[in-house]
């Protein structure tokens, strides 16, 4: 990484020079990501577990999920992770307007995502596919099947905290466009959309094993 | 010496000043009182229920009361007392310090973990003037999903607690690998940072799992989710999985700190070199490991396979040795030094044989045979005291004491401390002790009321209970005196002739930035053998 070691500004009081406070700020940026997969890994347990005790039920509610909305969705946070990662490019070659529109476009998908999110989610309302005893589909795909509603139950918990991080993301890619405008990221001092990208490839990374985990199983 | 040295005590002035400090000393202070506050409200709950045990029969406490004062006096304790109070308050203070460093690697995150420990602990109070919540503090389904107590404000409270305490485990690692001065290596950290490392590292890999675990109780009982739910097809022992799983790593949050302040304490007051430096290190980091493996030993009456009760069991065991390989160290410490008999050291000893004995009864819970028989008596309530509040609160007690005069600069009364500290030992068996024989002649946990063969020791237990409270009580007390006006400490002291940075390169209290100018390591932090640095006091 090229860092000026002379650019006071963005150093805080208490690190030597700005390659210590890089180094830190990646240190502490990727134990956290720890702690976000073993958030996760608690809900990947129940998962492993309810899945082994009901296969079946499973491959049946699976049916249930719309495979081309979930595929878009990939499609869409994919490509917003290479516009996350381009941006960051963008900002290393002083190109900032390009980085700018990268990250626009980061946030667009984003909200994209989101809202096909909102459209599958929607429709299970209707239909009554909800977790736990708010579950009331009875369609011809889960007829002699038990527990339907544990999948929904799982399914809801895992997109949920994941569409909680996307949320969140678009939060801070909002804040990280501002701060670019302003002029105060720049290809001296980008550690923030360093670490926000690596954020938000983790929020990409565990879409890849949900899509597959829930939409196609069957 | 200097009158208006400026210290971060005094300076900079204003409440906004403190409430807002970025500064890793202010903030492990306010983590100190928060929890020194805590620890009065856990032990009035303890000591009513052994007021309420004293005879048998409801003497003055409904049953409904009485879960509720437990599962509250096990909460408070554990998550706003026990694992925030060292980390939090005595870490924070020092461990910059200690490696030369001028803050920790993310102060404003420091702030904030104190900000979420603030919030939390309002949810606590919030679950107990509404009416509390009598789950246990393990709050095991499928009654917590069942109870109408207010299970939902207690587990928010300990969600949000989590990630204060995940906060500054980040924090800490950050600080540790990062933020050491040139020429400290990692063999020449005092073990104290060791202790923190280790810590941390449970608290950012543990702590998540029990966040995820709170939130699925929370919608379990909010939407009827149905994963710990047998009438739904899920299942509630998954819930204890989970729940151990993390719980049984924060035990190790919790005493593993505690170790490190004894390594401290006992070669300072033996004035001697640590024996078996990396043992002890590398012993904290194998704890660490092995505490993750062995949450089913909790579980041996829930149903598992009496495969995995052997696998459990027998990984159990292994957490005695690098135990064991501590203990032994500070007895070799203190073999042929010059051991002083000052509070700090007094509550060390005192650590050494409980702790010893909270030990080897945990060896006795992992035989899976006797667990059966011990499985929820007074057996197992005495085994995690003796851990608990004989291993980590008197360390902590003892670090308070030894880094008191450092953090605020004035010196407490030693006679009433050792006499406080000889109260707290007595009082603490005689509380304790008996309870291994009330477990063992069948007396089971969390009951408000008992037959009369269990009345003698329960009344002897009670008595010395409060013994135990007032030594502990006037021993704090002791402390706060100290803080009285004129009392104040010549800023160079180094009462006990410690040769780790916070005592040789910083005045007592430390100067706001932590020192003057950038510490330059001139020798280990044991070398007792090879310098002399001489105990200064002087008013």
């Amino acid at each position: 990484m090229s860092h000026d070691n002379s650019s006071p500004s963005s150093l805080q009081h208490h690190f030597h020079d700005v390659k210590q406070q890089y180094e830190t700020a990646k240190l502490g940026m990727w134990a956290f990501i720890l702690t976000e997969v073993l958030t996760f890994g608690g809900l990947f347990v129940a998962y492993i577990v309810y899945r082994s005790w009901y296969p079946e039920m499973f491959i049946n509610a699976n049916l249930l999920l719309d495979v081309n909305k979930g595929l878009l969705n990939t499609v869409v946070l994919i490509t917003s992770s290479l516009t996350m990662a381009l941006a960051i490019w963008a900002i290393q070659k002083k190109n900032k307007n390009l980085s700018l529109v990268m990250l626009i476009l980061t946030f667009i998908l984003a909200f994209m995502f989101l809202g096909i999110k909102y459209l599958e989610y929607s429709h299970k309302f209707e239909v009554g596919q909800l977790p736990g005893e708010y579950y009331s589909y009875m369609g011809p795909e889960i007829a002699h099947i038990n527990n339907p509603h544990i999948f929904f139950s799982i399914y809801f918990m895992m997109t949920g905290l994941h569409g909680l991080h996307v949320a969140i993301g678009m939060g801070l890619i909002g804040w990280l466009i501002y701060a670019t405008a302003k002029g105060n990221l720049h290809s001296k001092y980008y550690t923030p959309m360093e670490m926000i990208g690596i954020f938000w490839h983790l929020v990409d990374l565990i879409w890849i094993y949900l899509f597959p985990l829930f939409y196609l199983i069957g | 010496m200097i009158e208006n040295q400026k210290n971060y005590l005094t300076y900079p002035k204003g409440i906004m000043s403190w409430l807002l400090t970025l500064d890793h000393k202010r903030i492990g202070l306010m983590y100190l009182f928060g929890g020194l506050a805590f620890f009065f409200l856990g032990g009035l709950l303890a000591l009513g229920m052994r007021l309420e045990l004293a005879a048998p029969g409801n003497d003055f406490m409904s049953n409904d009361t009485y879960n509720n004062v437990y599962t509250l006096h096990g909460a408070i304790m554990i998550f706003l007392f026990i694992i925030p109070a060292i980390p939090g308050a005595l870490g924070n203070i020092l461990l910059p310090l200690m490696l030369g460093a001028k803050d920790v690697a993310f102060p404003r995150l420091n702030l904030a973990s104190f900000y979420l420990y603030t919030l939390g602990a309002l949810f606590t109070l919030y679950t107990i003037v509404s009416g509390g919540v009598d789950t246990g503090w393990t709050f095991y389904t499928p009654y917590s999903t069942t109870s109408t107590s207010n299970v939902i404000p207690m587990t928010m409270g300990i969600f949000i607690i989590g990630f204060s305490s995940i906060l500054t485990g980040l924090n800490f690692i950050a600080t540790i690998h990062k933020m050491r001065i040139p020429g400290l290596t990692w063999y020449k950290l005092p073990l104290f940072v060791w202790a923190l490392y280790g810590t941390s590292l449970v608290q950012i890999t543990a702590t998540p799992v029990i966040a995820i675990t709170m939130v699925l109780l929370i919608l379990e009982r909010l939407l009827g989710i149905g994963i710990f739910d047998p009438a739904l097809g899920g299942d509630p022992v998954l819930y204890q999985h989970f729940f151990w799983f993390y719980s049984h790593p924060a035990v190790y949050i919790m005493i593993l700190p505690a170790f490190g302040i004894i390594s401290e304490i006992i070669p300072v007051h033996s004035r001697k070199k640590i024996w078996g430096y990396k043992f002890i290190a590398f012993s904290t980091l194998s704890i660490a490991f092995i505490g993750f493996l062995v949450w089913g030993h909790h579980m041996f009456t829930s149903g598992q396979s009496v495969f995995s009760q052997i696998v459990f069991s027998f990984i159990t065991y292994f957490v005695g040795i690098p135990t064991g390989v501590k203990i032994f160290s500070w007895i070799l410490t203190m073999y042929r030094g010059q051991v002083s008999f000052t509070p700090p050291m007094l509550y060390a000893l005192s650590f050494l044989f409980l702790f010893t004995i909270g030990g080897l009864t945990g060896i006795f819970l992992g035989a899976v045979a006797l667990d059966i028989h011990l499985h929820d008596t007074y057996f197992v309530v005495a085994h995690f005291h003796y851990v608990m509040q004989g291993g980590t609160i008197v360390a902590f007690l003892g670090g308070l004491h030894h880094w008191w005069p450092k953090s605020m600069g004035t010196m407490y009364n030693q006679t009433v401390a050792n006499i406080c500290c000889l109260g707290v030992f007595l009082g603490f068996n005689g509380t304790f002790f008996p309870q291994f024989l009330l477990g063992l002649r069948g007396m089971p946990r969390r009951y408000a009321t008992y037959d009369p063969q269990y009345a003698d020791l329960h009344s002897y237990s009670s008595f010395w209970s409060a013994i135990l409270g007032l030594s502990i009580f006037i021993a704090i007390m002791n402390l706060l005196w100290s803080l009285r006006k004129n009392n104040k400490l010549d800023p160079g002291t180094n009462p006990w002739g410690a040769m780790t940075l916070e005592w040789t390169h910083t005045t007592s209290p430390p100067h706001p930035h932590n020192f003057e100018e950038e510490p330059v390591l001139e020798h280990g932090p044991y070398d007792y053998d090879k310098v002399i640095v001489e105990p200064t006091f002087k008013k």
